[in-house]
């Protein structure tokens, strides 16, 4: 074992991290406006975002890494920068995955509480706020925290298309020259596991909080 | 006496099924007014209608001074005069007994957390739930459930209350507790429409009797046409009840 490798694949764990928190923020705030317009009584919205959906969920997230690396290019932009690239084509496809999901979530609380709440005179947004959100939280943290893991994972398809050094990235240089697979996919792996490990366990006791607050 | 509440010919369908046929009937402030009949003969539709919670297709219909059948309707303050219970209580499950019935006088009155929680102890210790301010609803009995939904309601000062079967998913004794409530709220001169299946509580409390048989008002007067009723379907459907 070298030294430096290990530096190499603690390099690729820092890239693994921070475009996974991007695409976790960017593609949150996405989904979760995604999520509102499927279910906004505006046809247009509903419409529109469920076409949206449909064709991100069509596309290989591969495929999407490399229109948003050379997409810009052959229009005349500035190409992105590969995590630039990697963080948009992440956030239009997890947009549309936790924004199916929410959506599910909020419908999910019954009808009857809608009504109750805008029979009370509530505002739209107000019945979503106190009334729904805080009921369709607790049904998404599992769901939610299960995408993020995935999430994680798909970062290493970043590195094949658009050549960000992620953790797996690494990992393939280094057995390049050094010829030992299986130690150094090895330590990649346990790295992966120590990210992903931790969510599962949070997201379990998240839901446990919330069963006692919410009962 | 002024009428409070006025349906005239009104007309509800969904899609080619029509349901309320041109329904009309008034009820002036500080009465108290039953809606029965056979399932399915549109009592859920019509009360549902009055708080706007389905749009009606032809009539009229006048609560509280709003005029329902206006596309530019002001629905908060029609539901600021409204007040509505249903058979499955629909209290928030997040929420306490207190911060279910704090919410509206809060958010859409803009009363402050302190005042709004000296109006919900008010309106919660008239409907006898003092000790379960701080409860969670699933905590409660179903009688105290329906209780709560009736408090929530009244924190809004409505004009109007209107009452879908509340008691008819509660067990005898629990129902008793919840019509006693009710009965209260009656004495203390709220305008109020129920549709209910208990024909001893309309007899006792209700200033008049609407019938309503296949979307129309069949038969409606005081609750003397309960004991003298004047067509042969209400005479059925009376000695039908009393069966159960
Ligand atoms: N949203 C809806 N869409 C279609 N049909 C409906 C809808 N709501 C009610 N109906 C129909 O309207 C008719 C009248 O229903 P409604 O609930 O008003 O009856 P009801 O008199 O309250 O009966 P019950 O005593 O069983 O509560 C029923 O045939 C019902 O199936
Ligand atoms: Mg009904």
């Amino acid at each position: 074992m070298n030294m430096t490798f290990i530096i190499s694949l603690l390099e690729g764990l820092w890239g693994t991290v921070v475009l996974s928190v991007l695409t976790f923020i960017f593609g949150g705030l996405a989904g979760f406006l995604i999520a509102l317009a499927r279910i906004s009584p505006v046809a247009a919205l509903s419409k529109g975002t469920a076409v949206y959906i449909e064709i991100m969920q069509g596309l290989p997230l591969l495929v999407l890494m490399g229109l948003c690396f050379y997409g810009p290019g052959i229009f005349g932009y500035d190409s992105l920068t590969p995590l630039q690239a990697a963080t948009f084509a992440l956030t239009l496809y997890s947009s549309a995955y936790l924004g199916e999901i929410w959506r599910g979530c909020l419908q999910s609380v019954a009808r009857p509480q809608w009504e109750a709440a805008e029979c009370l005179g509530l505002s739209r947004w107000q019945r979503m706020k106190t009334v729904i959100l805080p009921q369709a939280l607790r049904i998404a943290t599992p769901p939610t925290v299960g995408f993020m893991v995935q999430i994680v994972k798909n970062t290493s398809v970043a590195s094949l298309v658009v050549g960000y050094a992620e953790l797996s990235y690494n990992a393939k240089i280094i057995n390049n020259s050094t010829f030992q697979p299986f130690l150094y996919f090895g330590i990649a792996a346990l790295m992966y596991f120590a990210i992903c490990y931790p969510l599962s366990v949070q997201s379990r006791a998240l839901e446990r909080k919330l069963n006692v607050a919410n009962r | 006496m002024s009428p409070i509440v006025e349906l005239k010919d009104v007309r509800k369908s969904f899609g080619a099924l029509e349901i309320l046929k041109g329904v009309t009937f008034g009820v002036n402030k500080g009465e108290v007014a039953a809606i029965i009949g056979q399932s399915g003969s549109g009592k859920s539709t019509a009360l549902r209608c009055m708080d706007r919670l389905e749009t009606i297709q032809g009539g009229s219909m006048v609560i509280c001074g709003h005029r329902l059948q206006d596309s530019n309707i002001d629905l908060k303050a029609l539901r600021r005069d409204v007040g509505i219970v249903f058979q499955s209580y629909n209290l928030f499950p997040h929420l306490t007994v207190a911060e279910n019935v704090m919410l509206a006088p809060r958010l859409v009155k803009g009363i402050a957390r302190a005042e709004a929680r000296t109006i919900a102890e008010a309106v919660i210790a008239k409907v006898g739930l003092r000790e379960k301010m701080d409860f969670y609803p699933e905590q409660l009995s179903g009688g105290q459930q329906q209780r709560v939904a009736i408090a929530r309601s009244l924190a809004m000062e409505p004009k109007l209350m209107l009452f879908d079967e509340v008691t008819s998913a509660l067990d005898p004794q629990l129902t008793g507790e919840v019509l006693r409530v009710m009965e209260q709220l009656a004495a203390d001169g709220m305008t109020m429409i129920l549709v209910t299946h208990e024909m001893g509580f309309a007899r006792k409390v209700a200033d008049k009797v609407i019938y309503m048989k296949d979307g129309k008002v069949h038969e409606m007067g005081s609750s003397d046409i309960l004991r003298s009723p004047s067509t042969p379907e209400l005479a059925d459907f009376i000695s039908e009840a009393a069966e159960h």
